[in-house]
């Protein structure tokens, strides 16, 4: 565990005053299964508030699997084991107790996927979707969430003239951020992020990675991710993972630019992986 | 044998030109596939085709007799009577009565069946009811028809309804609805299957139950798949012959009512084509503008299955 307590960094180098990180959720020896295959292998680590913690590392590294672990994702396939906890806080509940409801966790931990997946619904309903879900149904309570979160995801202004249509009809990027304002929509107190720009262009990824570092002052972020330049970018701590291993954890900065592991340094640089 | 002969060519002599030399019994190969695969696909283009100009070129005869108008308002239809009658509308009730009521078992039946095998059971169980459920489509309809006519209309008269006929449409169109239902089940369930799991997991991780994602997810992105089930299920229902002639009699009367028996379009060629009248006569002829009929309200199904299917269409 790391008990960081200097400022954390800021994309660009810039450092806010000093605010010592309050951890959000506290990962304890977590080890996954599937079936009798150990894809992670006692990963502990802390997750700031209102920070965005990438986690790194080359293909079939436990990354997504990690992630997916946060919103109990593999529940939903038979032969998956937990094995060790997830702590949210401020609540100290282990999310992965075999007694916690996998749909409370879900209300609460939002998750926005590799590809835009949306709905075939209108966009107003795509973003409301979670919203009805949590058994809302007045209208203008609807209306008014709906476009809070597409302003969140900016997204309002391109869109707001053609709610109606299809989701469909927007592009790629679009489609992402509307993925993005489903999720913030039910004010989720932690964000999760699988590789969301894989499939987008560079000035899609871009607008991605702008919103995520504005969405850092109302959410916690957790994203995964392949690229590591995008790491740097939008991160304030990073995790590299090798093998279902945690190989290193610290600040962003510290990880880009004097990682303490060899191994670290040497997929950093681009010499593996 | 010329494949391997080009391919040595290509890779062991490296000067240009011989590698890139003809292959002409390739080509030749190819385009004799070709031309045996449009062969194939050709057959049923002209069978249809064929079937079409038959019957239209049969009911031009048949219409010298009969005006269409006739035809198409009379409501009695009695051409093996003396004096006959031909109003095909009685038929049309028939045939839309049973229909209306096989549909509406076979739907709600079909569709909850394929949700659940869908979205709610386990692998194996899947492996075991699908197949069950695809070997009633192999049923003869005939075994259907005496089901109906000795199991289901008794099974009716003794409990709820003391007063039904012997011949009914309500009994012929619930086995018409139950022998449908692997259709819609089989084919909405592959549909269903074929949504993607991120679709699934993006509602799942907003907090959605099982039942919510499949009813509120799955099912309108599947949409245009079942669609197409429901269409092919009514057209089935529609051409269904033998326990429409078996279980709700012969006698063709213009009623929407279900308790009563009547005749449809399909049990009327049935009766005729078992040679009741002479060939050549109107009556026989009869029987090709009932079959026109019949092409008919298919096609309208298939065009409104078409229709709903292009406006519900999800890509992906």
């Amino acid at each position: 565990m790391v008990t960081e307590t200097s400022s954390p960094v800021f994309p660009g180098g810039a450092t806010e005053p000093v605010v010592p990180p309050v951890a959000k959720a506290q990962v304890h020896d977590l080890n996954f299964f599937y079936g009798e295959l150990r894809a992670l292998k006692g990963i502990s680590i802390p997750i700031y508030k209102h920070l965005v913690t990438a986690l790194i590392g080359p293909s079939g590294c436990g990354k997504s699997t990690f992630l997916r672990c946060f919103n109990r994702m593999h529940d939903l396939y038979p032969n998956t084991r937990y094995d060790g906890r997830i702590v949210l806080m401020p609540d100290n509940v282990n999310i992965l107790h075999r007694e916690v409801d996998p749909i409370e966790v879900r209300m609460r931990i939002g998750m926005v996927f590799q590809k835009p997946n949306p709905f075939p619904k209108s966009i107003f309903e795509n973003v409301a979707y979670g919203l009805r879900v949590r058994g809302i149904r007045n209208r203008a309570v609807l209306t008014d969430k709906v476009e809070e979160a597409l302003r969140g995801a900016a997204l309002w202004d391109e869109v707001k003239d053609r709610l109606a249509e299809l989701a469909f009809n927007l592009s790629g990027g679009q489609q992402q951020r509307l993925c993005i304002a489903r999720a913030l929509a039910t004010d989720p107190e932690i964000l999760l992020f699988d590789e969301p720009t894989s499939a987008l262009d560079p000035i899609a990824t871009a607008s991605i990675e702008e919103l995520i570092a504005d969405l850092r002052s109302k959410v916690t972020i957790l994203i995964v991710t392949h690229n590591m330049q995008q790491a740097a970018r939008v991160s304030d701590y990073t995790a590299y993972m090798y093998l279902g291993e945690l190989i290193e954890f610290d600040r962003t900065q510290t990880i880009f630019v004097k990682p303490k592991k060899k191994q670290t340094e040497d997929y950093i640089t681009g010499r593996f992986g | 044998m010329s494949q391997s002969n080009s391919l040595a060519v290509s890779s062991g002599h490296l000067a240009p030109g011989t590698a890139l030399r003809r292959a002409p019994f390739r080509h030749l190969k190819e385009k004799l596939i070709e031309f045996v695969l449009l062969g194939a696909a050709l057959v049923a283009v002209f069978t249809t085709i064929a079937i079409t100009v038959v019957l239209v070129y049969e009911s031009l005869g048949f219409f010298e007799f009969v005006s269409l108008w006739d035809f198409l308002t009379g409501t009695v239809w009695t051409p093996l009577f003396a004096e006959p009658n031909y109003g095909v509308l009685p038929l049309i009730s028939g045939t839309l009565t049973v229909t209306a009521i096989a549909l509406a078992v076979a739907v709600p039946m079909g569709t909850t069946i394929a949700i659940y095998l869908s979205e709610f059971a386990p692998h194996s169980v899947r492996e075991v009811v699908k197949p069950l459920l695809e070997l009633i489509q192999a049923v003869p309809t005939i075994v259907f028809g005496y089901f109906a006519l000795l199991f289901v209309t008794p099974l009716l008269q003794d409990t709820i309804m003391p007063g039904l006929a012997g011949f009914n449409m309500l009994a012929a169109g619930l086995v018409i609805g139950i022998a449908t239902v692997p259709t819609i089940a089989s084919l909405s369930e592959d549909a269903m299957r074929a949504v993607p799991m991120s679709v699934r997991e993006g509602a799942y991780a907003l907090g959605a139950h099982k039942l919510g994602v499949a009813w509120k997810i799955v099912m309108p992105s599947a949409i245009s798949g079942v669609i197409a089930a429901y269409v092919l299920a009514a057209a089935r229902a529609i051409g269904e012959t033998m326990i429409v002639a078996i279980a709700a009699g012969q006698n063709a009367v213009f009623t929407f009512n279900p308790t009563e028996g009547a005749a449809t379009l399909t049990a009327f060629i049935a009766q005729v084509s078992l040679g009741d009248l002479p060939h050549g006569s109107v009556g026989y002829r009869s029987i090709f503008a009932c079959g026109l009929v019949l092409l008919v309200m298919t096609l309208v199904l298939n065009v409104i299955g078409h229709v709903l299917r292009r406006r519900y269409r999800e890509a992906y």
